[in-house]
């Protein structure tokens, strides 16, 4: 009995002597987590391959990151996420050393050093006015001398010295009102050309060392011109008109300006298309995109324009490359099928090709958006070419010898949305030989975690135990696992394609580049919008395959054309797609399934109508049911008002549509707009499982939790104060936080935090709130906390009662019973400003709760729900101290080892996702921004299941030794007690 | 006397002196060693007596016994001062064991006073006694459980796995998809 006790005590210290944060030891890094690392859409490329040292690429995407890439491989040398608001506009390299980028408008210059990407030098260029910026770096053929750096940014051109990035001279031309578009130098002259309004043309010569205006002219053209003015040599520029008919050249020899005019009807008889100048840079030429036909037309000497070739269905065009003096290259891409024909032709020799060669792209990746072309020298002293593409869906390849030497799939830089998928559950039946193989090398593993437990594993068996336990089949298969950690993550991307993620390894499962969103003439500009799970097979539809809504419009504005798509989540394959006639302004799944599963989706238009999906009869008949309960809001952020509707009746249209419903107000709540502006709004996750609705004072009192899904929490700053931190005093901001239901309209609580402004940050969770804002006069970030309990239960105090089961406590309620509500609140201060905030769910919803907060730092804290509790107080009592109330302090903890994403960053953090695992215990977080990152956490420690490296042989010999002593002992006292009696 | 005359009449003998009559006798003194107490021990009689003496032996052991608990309730009642009103792993093995050992008495009742039963023995006394003091020693740790706060006498107890009550309304949407 005492041993035991000893035993039982001796586990309990070892429990309780665990870490409080459940920080992680250095090899477990990766056992539960993946990091992926992306760069986002490529807009720049330079190679870098003349030294002898690694081939590199340069890049920089319109997820504002500059990065090195190996040529070799395609994985990252270094990378710089700039953020949202730094955009790179330009990209070059200076001094044969720098790579420098012109970011942020035109505003911020950059030198990176190219080996290792340490910053060298920054420069932040002031000017007056918004304009477009130009990034020209003059190569000095000397190799001895300074680069001059030219940019236009801010209305006016700089002259930046290349080695320390001082700014030599500076031009303001905010008075002449110019939007400059070329600079051009030649030897000691610098010319700055561009257009005011758009037919006007000004050409401005500069002094280069100076900076002096040496003469200025301009031409007033004879028509408006339409699109960007593309420099084809030196001197010489084209331009289309407004019309897109013409062809104006206008050449500026020595600070003259004279142009002329052609009709492109002249250069092609049948054209009927819009025409489109296309900004690669070939000398003496340029490529003129019309219909499906990329028109080549040289430029002579004497301006006259020639045509050289007209390619068919070609998709992208290259720079021109130099590859030797005086000979020039350039690369384009004919689409042929699934086949992809890539020619690099000689600028001057347009008969023969340098290169021809035909490769087969996967045709999820869509169409060729750009091509960068570099070349090298064969042995046999021929020029050969590569080629990097970037593709419709943002992924990037390197094309060399008629093969794809790598893939990036970089649209995974650029996540929308995020929804899961279960995998299919596993088959019965497993063949012998593999279970004889898993037999052995289970054994093998065992005898070596053996090893590694009782420290007589040697280095090289050390290596072998995290290998193991790094690439465990068990976590990448495709099926369902006993503790749910293996899932589908689908993600929608920015440029439309979905893309299936295995939650134990990141791998992509599948993907598909959705045709409702690819570019068409009708839909200039598809977006996806969201992805909901659309059908969920649980229990009477298991044979049927889970699948997911992709919702997409053709273009920003609310009133464009919509379609969905319907996918299916194990194979990827597009189930169907539908051209909606309707408008989509939101999208409203209900909590209703038909008899195969599929969810129920309200689609209201911007015309006040609401369509029911999938059109079944079947959905009508759930919804007829129901039509007396189910409401919905909208959120009128622009005027201050937030409004409630339900379902009225069929509508009256010419056609009648039984799938179509109007709605009828039933409340409004109209902010004061002088002194409120919504600047937040957040709900529950409809997902989200609640335990239990009481919770349990410290003092056996019970208080019960106002839990509902029909909740609105709403936060509004002062009118003034909705701008960037700094720009309102205290005395003229402030925060009013709302909590309202969203079926009565009505207001359950309101707060006004004074000196306060936003942005605010918030999560929803059972019956709290917590949100985070700025407070003005303490200067500080701040944390809220709100619990919302409800008042008019608080009288079931009668034990007899629950004894015989006589409440009504889990009996439906109706939000019209207008229950009296409570909330405890309190407030913290907080260090970092936040990204993004999220809350830990289960499936259960019995263990505690963590927050996630995305920091600015681009990690991910984990911070106990337990610090946001509003009954802190300075000096908790015994009994409450027992019960784990922290005692309150002003501000809440950081502690490093809660980083969930321990040393790794995901740059360019925009969102996090937590998924409920089986186990209850546990909860599967993705993050993701420009890099994803997923791990398991569990914010009560895993307290059902044992660890993932407990030694089973360990327990299975220990087992094996007590047996054996316990017969030992048995046989030994058999002996003696014989001996006993013969004395 | 009577007891001469019973074994006269049972047996088929001719005469027979009563040596343990000495009722008539008295004036001759007894001759020296002689125990007149040796005298009783009679075959019959000492059964008799050993009997009785062995009744008024088990009536008194079975008292005994039955005051057990006592002491045992004594015991109990400062072990658990001991152990604090906590809940810790002391506390409550020996409020378990508080309220096992009552409970494993009371169920063993009849086998703990077998060995005193006997048709002479009036053992319901001692019987409710054991009882009584058992129970007592149940309340006490039932008593203690409940000061422990392990006995489900508060409501908090009843609704801490109370599912949150369904909602008969649907409310969904929010701000426009941009």
């Amino acid at each position: 009995m005492a041993m035991a006790i000893r035993v039982f005590l001796l586990l309990l210290f070892f429990l309780s002597s665990t870490n409080i944060g459940f920080s992680l030891f250095e090899d477990q890094v990766g056992l539960m987590d993946w990091h992926q690392q992306y760069i986002g859409k490529v807009k720049h490329a330079l190679f870098h391959t003349q030294k002898t040292g690694r081939k590199r690429v340069l890049v920089s995407t319109e997820e504002s990151v500059v990065a090195s890439l190996d040529l070799r491989h395609g994985e990252i040398f270094w990378r710089h996420v700039l953020g949202t608001n730094d955009v790179v506009d330009g990209l070059d390299i200076a001094l044969g050393k720098y790579v420098i980028t012109l970011s942020s408008d035109g505003s911020i210059l950059r030198a990176w050093n190219l080996p290792d990407g340490q910053m060298v030098w920054e420069t932040s260029l002031q000017g007056s006015k918004t304009s477009k910026s130009i990034l020209y770096i003059s190569k000095n053929p000397k190799a001895d001398k300074d680069d001059l750096i030219l940019v236009f940014g801010k209305g006016s051109l700089h002259a930046v010295s290349g080695i320390d990035g001082e700014v030599l001279w500076r031009k303001d031309f905010a008075g002449e009102s110019i939007e400059v578009s070329h600079i051009i130098q030649s030897t000691d002259k610098i010319y700055a050309a561009g257009f005011v309004g758009s037919s006007k043309f000004y050409v401005y010569g500069l002094n280069a060392d100076t900076g002096k205006l040496l003469k200025d002219d301009h031409t007033i053209l004879p028509c408006d011109t339409f699109g960007e003015l593309l420099s084809v040599s030196g001197d010489k520029f084209v331009v289309l008109d407004k019309m897109r008919s013409k062809i104006l050249t206008i050449n500026i020899k020595n600070g003259e300006i004279s142009y002329k005019q052609k009709l492109i009807s002249d250069l092609i008889k049948d054209s009927s298309g819009q025409a489109v100048i296309l900004p690669s840079r070939l000398p003496e030429l340029f490529a003129l995109r019309i219909d499906s036909h990329v028109l080549t037309i040289k430029v002579t000497n004497e301006d006259d324009l020639v045509l050289v070739d007209k390619i068919n269905n070609a998709a992208a065009v290259s720079d021109a490359l130099s590859i030797s003096e005086g000979q020039h290259s350039f690369a384009f891409i004919q689409h042929e099928g699934s086949n992809i024909h890539l020619f690099v032709k000689d600028v001057n020799d347009w008969n023969g090709d340098l290169l021809k060669e035909s490769i087969i792209i996967d045709h999820q990746r869509g169409n060729i958006e750009k091509i960068f072309i570099n070349n090298y020298v064969r042995t046999d002293r021929s020029y050969g070419f590569r080629a990097l593409m970037v593709m419709e869906d943002h992924s990037l390849l390197l094309v060399q010898q008629g093969e794809i030497v790598w893939t990036r799939e970089d649209g995974l830089a650029s996540v929308v949305d995020v929804t899961t998928s279960e995998l299919p559950v596993e088959k019965e039946g497993v063949s012998v030989a593999k279970v004889e193989q898993n037999l052995f090398e289970w054994l093998k593993g065992h005898v070596l975690k053996l090893k590694g437990t009782l420290m007589i594993a040697s280095p090289e068996d050390v290596v072998a135990i995290q290998a193991l336990r790094l690439r465990s089949s068990e976590k990448s298969k495709m099926t369902r696992d006993h503790n749910g950690f293996r899932k589908l993550l689908i993600v929608l991307t920015r440029a439309g394609k979905v893309f299936a993620l295995h939650t134990g390894d990141g791998r992509v499962v599948w993907s598909i580049l959705l045709h409702t969103l690819r570019k068409t003439e009708v839909c200039e500009h598809p977006v996806g919008l969201n992805i909901y799970q659309w059908q969920v097979p649980h229990h009477h539809a298991l044979d049927e395959n889970p699948s997911i809504l992709v919702v997409g419009r053709c273009g920003p504005s609310l009133a464009a054309p919509a379609a969905l798509s319907f996918i299916d989540a194990y194979t990827g394959k597009e189930l169907n797609s539908l051209r909606l006639a309707h408008t989509i302004a939101q999208v409203i799944p209900l909590p209703y399934t038909d008899s195969t599963e599929q969810r129920l989706h309200l689609i209201i238009d911007i015309d006040r109508h609401a369509y029911l999906y999938p059109r079944t009869p079947e959905a009508i008949g759930i919804l007829q049911r129901e039509f007396s309960n189910v409401y919905w809001y909208s959120v009128e952020a622009d005027n201050g008002i937030v409004r409630g509707h339900a379902l009225k009746s069929n509508c009256i249209h010419k056609i009648v549509d039984e799938y179509c419903f109007d709605f009828r107000d039933l409340w409004s709540i109209v902010f004061p707009s002088e002194s409120e502006k919504i600047i937040a709004t957040v709900t529950r996750k409809s997902n989200e499982v609640v335990h239990t609705q009481a919770k349990v004072m410290t003092d056996y009192d019970v208080m019960y939790k106002y839990v509902s899904n029909n909740i609105l929490f709403v936060a509004n700053a002062a009118p003034k104060a909705t701008g960037e931190i700094g720009t309102a005093t205290p005395e003229e901001a402030w925060l009013v936080i709302y909590i309202i239901d969203t079926v009565t309209g009505r207001i359950l609580h309101r707060m006004t935090h004074h000196g306060c402004q936003g942005p605010v940050h918030a999560v929803f969770s059972e019956n709290w709130v917590v949100y985070h804002y700025f407070n003005l006069r303490a200067h500080r970030y701040e944390i809220s906390v709100i619990e919302v309990y409800d008042q008019s239960r608080a009288d079931n105090k009668d034990v007899w009662k629950f004894v015989l089961g006589k409440h009504n406590l889990t009996s439906p309620i109706s939000s019209y019973y207008r229950p009296e509500v409570t909330t405890k609140s309190q407030s913290y201060f907080f260090t970092h400003s936040v990204k993004a905030i999220e809350v830990t769910l289960t499936s259960k919803g019995i263990t505690s709760k963590q927050l996630l907060i995305g920091t600015i730092g681009d990690q991910v804290l984990a911070l106990d729900k337990r610090f946001l509790d509003p009954r802190r107080t300075l000096n908790p009592s015994q009994a409450e101290k027992e019960e784990g109330i922290i005692p309150l302090t002003d501000s809440l903890p950081i502690i490093s080892q809660s980083y969930i994403t321990h040393s790794l960053k995901v740059e360019g953090l925009r969102g996090i996702v937590t998924v409920p695992a089986k186990l209850e215990s546990t909860s599967l977080v993705f993050a993701y921004g420009v890099d994803l990152f997923l791990t398991q956490i569990a914010p009560s420690r895993t307290y059902d299941s044992l660890t993932e490296d407990f030694s089973y042989a360990l327990l299975l010999l220990t087992i094996v030794a007590l047996v054996a002593a316990i017969f030992v002992t048995w046989v030994l006292s058999e002996r003696k007690d014989l001996q006993e009696k013969w004395k | 006397m009577e007891k001469g005359k019973g074994v006269m009449g049972s047996g088929g003998r001719r005469w027979a002196v009563d040596l343990s009559d000495n009722s008539t006798s008295r004036d001759i003194p007894d001759p020296p060693g002689f125990s007149r107490a040796s005298l009783d021990q009679d075959d019959s009689t000492l059964s008799r007596q050993k009997k009785d003496a062995e009744s008024n032996w088990k009536a008194q052991k079975a008292w005994e016994v039955a005051q057990a608990p006592l002491k045992n309730l004594l015991m109990m009642g400062f072990m658990m001062w001991m152990a604090g009103s906590t809940v810790h792993l002391f506390s409550i093995g020996i409020t378990f064991s508080a309220l096992w050992q009552p409970i494993s008495a009371l169920q063993s009742v009849g086998k703990i006073f077998e060995p005193y039963k006997d048709n002479k023995v009036e053992l319901l006394g001692p019987k409710l006694l054991f009882i009584a003091l058992n129970l007592g020693g149940l309340a006490l740790g039932v008593w203690k459980l409940n000061a422990l706060g392990l006995l489900p006498t508060h409501t908090s107890d009843w609704v801490s796995s109370l599912p949150p009550a369904q909602e008969v309304e649907f409310s969904g949407g929010g701000v426009n998809l941009g």
